[in-house]
């Protein structure tokens, strides 16, 4: 009998207690409701989810919050396509907007075919690491690298190497997400309207002579360029041409035909960047031999 | 294993015995003839770049400052040699990136005789003049550190020092311009002890040297003062024994807790050379314009200890030294942190403690086997000597998880002595994975 009142009170015991933790549920689940924008669950499908950081939020989640708040336009994200982004406005009653696409672009010309080795680099195949040993052994101490860090890097496969060990972007797939430009250890990439077309392809900051020494598409910093330009379009820095891109509107492609070297193109279209008629034509396609 | 330190001495727990390779151990240093240019870089130190003091199209005098100081994390640069100043452009450097350097032509008949210097009685000076005259002589810490000497000597008050710990272990294979200097200039040694001694206010002094130096320590036995303030110990020849850290375990029985300075524990330590050089340069004051390295490897038709002027082009070096082959593989330090050298025109700074040179194919032969994955052998762990986990970290890096190596792992402690990657049978580049690492840490600290 005993044994029966025990089993009875214990399981009073435990409904009891399974019914005030309930009522503490309940309680606590009106009470500290918050409420979501069930807009923000459907914009975030809407998005591609890789978390690239382009739009400069802090990942797929937070820019759909920020695009249904309205701080932001659909078109911010790079890695949708234009479809997508009117679904998300769309869905929101706004307007998709506009950004101007913006591409990766390499700010060196110097592939194995054209720039000197001073000393072959053995180790760990990346750049960052050839990086920390005397700097790669390229004796153009500002070039790339040729170890493809960016190629690795990049989520959407828009970077591949070319032949002469240069990584070339293909702007279709590029969405300016600046992993390349965060992992390169020369910090050759930067993330440029599609409507900036002039570009001085080289870093090198030595005197004309050394650069040409080392590298054959080196800036000479000659000045032809800056002499050709549209009034303070461009200038001499460090031993380098430099576009000045407040002045974009007035580019043309005229400083790039007396450029001796090539170092300064003219992108014709985003993936094909163009020379100047002077200058001097690469026909080899082996790499260069080291020079000590 | 306290029990086998009863037998051998005691000093600090794992490292590493590589071979030694200290054939040069016998040969007295030799005078290297000035190259027809000099390059002096500005920035040869941690700290702020000089000031360049020189016109392009000047004369300068050998010993002569040529650059000055910025700051109070910088060092004055002199002349190497008389001349004329050819330009003041960009030049290569070790490290990788170009920097600014004051090119000097040298006149044909430019001698040894140093024509420029300010002798000052030194025990008159108080701390802060003595300080500067450390700062005015342009030493930076000669066994590879180059963090400037003065810098390093302004102990903050709070914290008294009572040992101050000489570093002449030199536990790197194959370096022996330590080991010259303390035979052949033990007085010079003792003179900058003393200087030292009178900044920290007196503290004992012991100096560590190796016990397979046994010349050295007798050489500077024989120097030493009456007053006992001066000791010489033998300490076991194991590697790293020369990093600070495990000398100051090894003399005196204490450990420098991670984020901490040695001075918090009462103990500063100075390499050997730097302290020669204080010595030597100081009372007269001199400019710091040439040092002793080391000069060997099997492609050295010459090997040796040779006094070299900084800024000495190492393609001069090369020459002088009879290096030639198709490939070279030149090393400045020792085989285990030194640093492999992109470029011939690099010239000597005042952080090189000796060059190496092999023939390139015998290395790359031997040192590019093929890499295997970790096993997990423990053998790195074996032979830490700062007690971390090598394995652990190597395998984070390739993960990229740089934050939880320093956070976790203690990466910050790592001196890079290179032992983890000696041992590893896998052939894992550890070490070289950690310097990755722990630039992309500063660089996103920065």
């Amino acid at each position: 009998m005993e044994s029966l009142s025990n089993l009875a009170v214990s399981g009073a015991f435990m409904a009891g207690l399974g019914v005030v933790l309930a009522l503490m549920l309940a309680f606590a689940n009106k009470k500290l409701y918050v409420f979501e924008d069930p807009r923000i669950g459907e914009v975030e499908e809407l998005l591609p989810k890789s978390n690239c950081g382009a739009c400069g939020q802090a990942g797929c989640r937070d820019f759909a919050e920020k695009v249904v708040h309205g701080d932001i336009i659909p078109a911010q994200c790079t890695v949708n396509t234009q479809q997508q982004r009117q679904g998300i406005a769309d869905l929101l009653g706004v307007a998709a907007g506009t950004v101007e696409k913006k591409v990766a672009r390499l700010a060196c010309g110097g592939g194995q075919h054209v720039a000197f080795l001073r000393a072959r680099y053995e180790g760990l195949k990346t750049c960052r690491a050839a990086a920390v040993v005397s700097g790669g052994g390229k004796e153009c101490a500002w070039g790339c690298l040729g170890l493809a860090d960016c190629a690795t890097v990049c989520t959407f496969d828009a970077i591949a190497m070319d032949r002469h060990g240069l990584p070339q972007v293909d702007s279709e797939k590029c969405t300016a997400c600046n992993d390349c430009v965060e992992v390169c250890p020369k910090g050759l990439f930067s993330l440029e309207p599609v409507s900036h077309r002039l570009w001085v392809a080289c870093k090198n900051q030595a005197d004309g002579d050394t650069a040409e020494a080392s590298c054959e598409v080196a800036c000479t910093a000659c000045g032809k360029c800056v002499a050709d330009a549209p009034l303070k379009l461009m200038q001499l820095a460090n031993n380098l041409a430099v576009v000045n891109y407040d002045c974009n509107d007035r580019a043309t492609r005229a400083p790039i035909e007396r450029c001796p070297t090539g170092a300064i193109v003219w992108f014709d279209t985003p993936d094909r960047p163009a020379k100047g008629a002077a200058a001097k034509r690469i026909l080899r396609n082996d790499p260069l031999p080291l020079r000590h | 294993m306290k029990f086998l330190n009863y037998f051998r001495g005691e000093t600090f727990a794992r490292g590493i015995h590589p071979p030694q390779h200290k054939e040069t151990a016998t040969m007295p240093i030799r005078r290297l003839p000035f190259a027809s240019q000099l390059i002096v870089h500005l920035s040869q130190q941690v700290g702020r770049p000089a000031k360049p003091l020189v016109r392009v199209g000047q004369e300068v005098l050998r010993g002569q400052p040529i650059a000055a100081a910025d700051g109070f994390v910088s060092v004055p640069h002199h002349a190497p040699v008389s001349g004329v100043v050819e330009a003041i452009r960009l030049h290569p450097t070790a490290n990788g990136p170009w920097s600014e350097a004051i090119i000097i032509r040298a006149h044909p008949g430019s001698t040894q005789e140093v024509l420029w210097q300010q002798p000052q009685y030194l025990p008159a000076l108080d701390a802060d003049e003595l300080i500067e005259a450390v700062q005015d002589t342009g030493i930076v810490g000669l066994g590879g550190g180059v963090f400037p000497t003065h810098a390093k000597l302004k102990v903050p008050k709070e914290w008294p020092v009572d040992t101050l710990v000489v570093n002449g272990c030199e536990c790197e294979p194959y370096l022996t311009s330590d080991h010259r200097i303390m035979v052949e200039k033990p007085a010079d040694i003792i003179a900058g002890i003393g200087i030292v001694r009178q900044l920290l206010g007196g503290p004992r002094a012991i100096i560590g040297i190796e016990d397979n130096k046994m010349d050295a320590v007798e050489a500077i036995r024989a120097c030493l003062p009456d007053d006992g303030t001066i000791s010489v110990e033998a300490v076991p020849t194991k590697y790293p024994q020369g990093a600070g850290e495990m000398l100051i375990k090894t003399l005196v029985g204490r450990e420098v807790p991670p984020d901490s300075r040695s001075y918090q524990i009462g103990a500063y330590v100075q390499n050997v050379v730097t302290l020669a050089q204080m010595g030597a340069l100081m009372p007269r004051g001199l400019g710091f314009i040439e040092r002793v390295i080391t000069v060997v490897g099997t492609a050295v038709e010459k090997p040796g200890n040779y006094l070299v002027p900084i800024g000495t082009p190492l393609r001069f070096l090369l020459d002088c030294v009879g290096a030639r082959d198709e490939f070279l593989e030149v090393v400045f330090g020792g085989p285990m942190m030194g640093q492999a050298v992109a470029s011939l025109d690099t010239p000597i700074t005042k952080g090189v403690s000796g060059i190496l040179v092999f023939r390139g194919r015998e290395v790359a032969e031997r040192t590019m086997r093929k890499t295997y994955p970790c096993i997990k052998c423990g053998e790195c762990v074996e032979s830490c000597p700062m007690g971390l986990n090598p394995s652990a970290l190597g395998m984070l890096a390739a993960k990229r998880q740089y934050e939880l190596m320093s956070e976790r792992y203690f990466l910050g402690t790592c001196f890079e002595c290179g032992s983890c990657s000696y041992v590893c049978p896998a052939n894992i580049p550890l070490v070289q994975q950690f310097r990755v690492a722990k630039r992309i840490l500063r660089e996103k600290a920065a």
